[in-house]
């Protein structure tokens, strides 16, 4: 196996960092989706016109997002050095990378979430209302059943933005397949595990991309 | 049922004050249909609005169904908006709800077990006439068979009183008169009140019991429909009425119309309530030694007799012609010769 088409490769290694890779991902998006959306939510319902309208509320939430969105992913990281340090205890390893993957993610998320809901037709709340439905039902039985293709898609842009994250992630220790190529395939001069890597993380790329596309028409009764 | 005292709404946007509702008054009776008619603006929906709360007055107070909507909030007012129901223009349902799950949520919100729910579902799908429609999406139905989800939706809860602000200003004629049926159908089975809002005095013909007249933020006319068509007493309410009454062509077109007939006379005849119903024009021709030509017309039916406009030509000796204006003024019919010089 390691001669031939790929004299370096450790495929034991390779299934290591594809599960670390997973695992950041997976535990990053479903925090990110549940942070997105509390955050996304808030910045709706607070906003102009709205059952909680509230500028104060709306301006520091949209400030704090507008930050984070802003930051340089990689530069996330170093200035969250300090408290993933406090939370984590350390910085090398998967853990050490989630605070920053989701820190950078969340807000780009909860933009989406507030796009996807301002899309959602006035008259239909207002209906809601008209019924003498609460807030909360307005939440859960109007708002995210009728923006869920949005939240979906949403998910999935800021889900493939996450892999890139944690390749990035991996660089500084946080380990992976991007930790394997740096490593391995960078500072080893060894191509071959570059490009399996690469490979791989193409792979991640579509398959997340071709479920969310999936899911995505299958919800929109439009 | 409704009883608005002094209402008025003022918008505040951006540092300008607009009175949108002004000083309105209106009682409206248990089992009534409730029409107001304006032009685009004259505050329509402002007022409906503030029949459920969605909007609140500036001023005065709105009492529906005995809930004094303008003062309470939170829990009672949610609880009376289960009994004051609405329908929409563009319909407002839920996309990602099939027919049968967007009627089933307000009886969630009204907190009834899902057993319950589905055999009501169905009563109400049988009752607006969407059988075996009720697994489709809204995106799979007509603008009429929409407005029939939001009806059977709106009458869920058996609410006391029903609102419709423009709910058949987005369907052709035909589906019109279909939902407007409906309609009324639901008023006689269930003695629901109806309030309306519209632009087309067609509705409010065709349906309502009474009528108001709304201009800038005011009532300015208000009364049963057929004395309101017999005795329009505003400008405004004359131009509306003269959208279902006027024939298709003007008065002008009628003068121009009468020069082709040199001989005899062109007469205008005004029908109102039950007059429609003598045989007016077979009495002229049996009794009167006369021609009598039917040139334009148009009759319509409203919820408590008819109204109408017919324009004849009748041609015979000059005092015959005098005997028989006599007659017709006797049959509680307007007469109006129009001249053809
Ligand atoms: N939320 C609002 N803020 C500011 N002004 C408003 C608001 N809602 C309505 N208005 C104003 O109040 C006036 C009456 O509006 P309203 O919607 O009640 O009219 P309408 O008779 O229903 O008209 P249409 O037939 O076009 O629906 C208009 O001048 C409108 O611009
Ligand atoms: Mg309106």
């Amino acid at each position: 196996m390691n001669e031939g088409l790929f004299p370096n490769i450790d495929w034991q290694d390779i299934i290591e960092a594809t599960n670390e890779t997973l695992y950041m991902t997976g535990i990053s998006v479903v925090a990110t989706f549940v942070l997105g959306i509390l955050l996304g939510l808030v910045l709706f319902l607070t906003s102009k016109d709205n059952v909680w309208e509230n500028r104060t509320i709306n301006f520091i939430i949209s400030a704090f997002v507008n930050i984070f969105r802003s930051i340089p992913f990689i530069i996330l990281i170093v200035l969250l050095i300090p408290f993933t340090k406090a939370i984590v205890h350390t910085m090398i390893g998967e853990n050490a990378a989630l605070p920053a993957l989701i820190i950078g993610a969340a807000p780009f998320y909860a933009r989406l979430v507030e796009i996807g809901l301002r899309e959602i037709d006035k008259g239909v709340i207002e209906a809601a209302k008209s019924m003498g439905a609460r807030t909360g039902t307005i939440i859960w039985k109007v708002l995210l059943p009728e923006s869920m293709p949005a939240l979906v898609s949403g998910i999935t842009v800021t889900a493939i933005a996450l892999v890139g994250y944690t390749a990035m992630a991996g660089v500084i220790g946080a380990g992976g397949l991007g930790n394997l190529a740096y490593l391995d395939g960078y500072q080893r001069n060894h191509n071959d595990v570059t490009l399996v890597a690469t490979i791989i993380i193409l792979i991640i790329v579509f398959i997340l991309q071709f479920i969310g596309d999936f899911v995505t028409s299958k919800l929109d009764k439009r | 049922m409704i009883t608005l005292s002094k209402v008025s709404k003022i918008f505040r946007a951006s540092g300008e004050a607009i009175q949108a509702v002004d000083d309105v008054n209106l009682s409206i009776n248990q089992g009534e249909i409730f029409g107001v008619i304006g032009y685009s603006g004259a505050g329509k929906s402002t007022l409906i609005r503030m029949l459920n709360g969605l909007e609140t007055p500036t001023e005065g107070s709105v009492v529906v169904a005995e809930h004094n909507i303008s003062k309470i909030k939170g829990a009672m007012l949610r609880k009376a908006r289960q009994e004051i129901s609405m329908i929409f223009q563009h319909f407002n349902l839920l996309w990602s709800r099939t027919v049968h799950e967007n009627i089933s949520f307000p009886l969630e919100i009204a907190g009834m077990p899902k057993n319950e729910r589905d055999a009501r579902v169905k009563e109400l799908i049988n009752l607006v006439g969407l059988e075996g429609r009720g697994n489709a999406y809204p995106s799979q139905l007509s603008g009429g068979q929409k407005q029939r989800v939001g009806i059977a939706r709106a009458l869920a809860n058996d609410p006391k009183v029903l609102l419709c602000d423009e709910a058949t200003s987005a369907l052709d004629p035909q589906t019109t008169d279909s939902i407007l049926e409906l309609l009324v159908d639901i008023n006689k089975r269930l003695g629901l009140t109806i309030v309306l809002i519209t632009h087309e005095m067609h509705v409010i013909r065709k349906i309502c019991h009474r009528v108001a007249v709304m201009e800038s933020g005011r009532i300015v006319e208000l009364g049963p429909v057929l004395d309101v068509f017999r005795n329009p007493a505003q400008q405004i309410t004359k131009r509306f009425v003269r959208q279902v009454t006027e024939p298709e062509a003007t008065k002008e077109a009628i003068v121009h119309l009468a020069e082709r007939y040199p001989e005899g006379k062109v007469i205008q005849l005004t029908f109102v309530g039950e007059s429609t119903e003598n045989p007016l024009i077979a009495n002229l021709i049996r009794n009167f030694d006369l021609d009598v030509n039917i040139v334009q017309g148009k009759i319509s039916q409203t919820q408590n007799g008819s109204y109408g406009t017919l324009y004849i030509h009748i041609d015979g000796k000059n005092d015959e012609i005098t005997r028989a204006l006599e007659y017709i003024e006797k049959q509680q019919v307007g007469v109006e010769v129009i001249d053809n010089e």
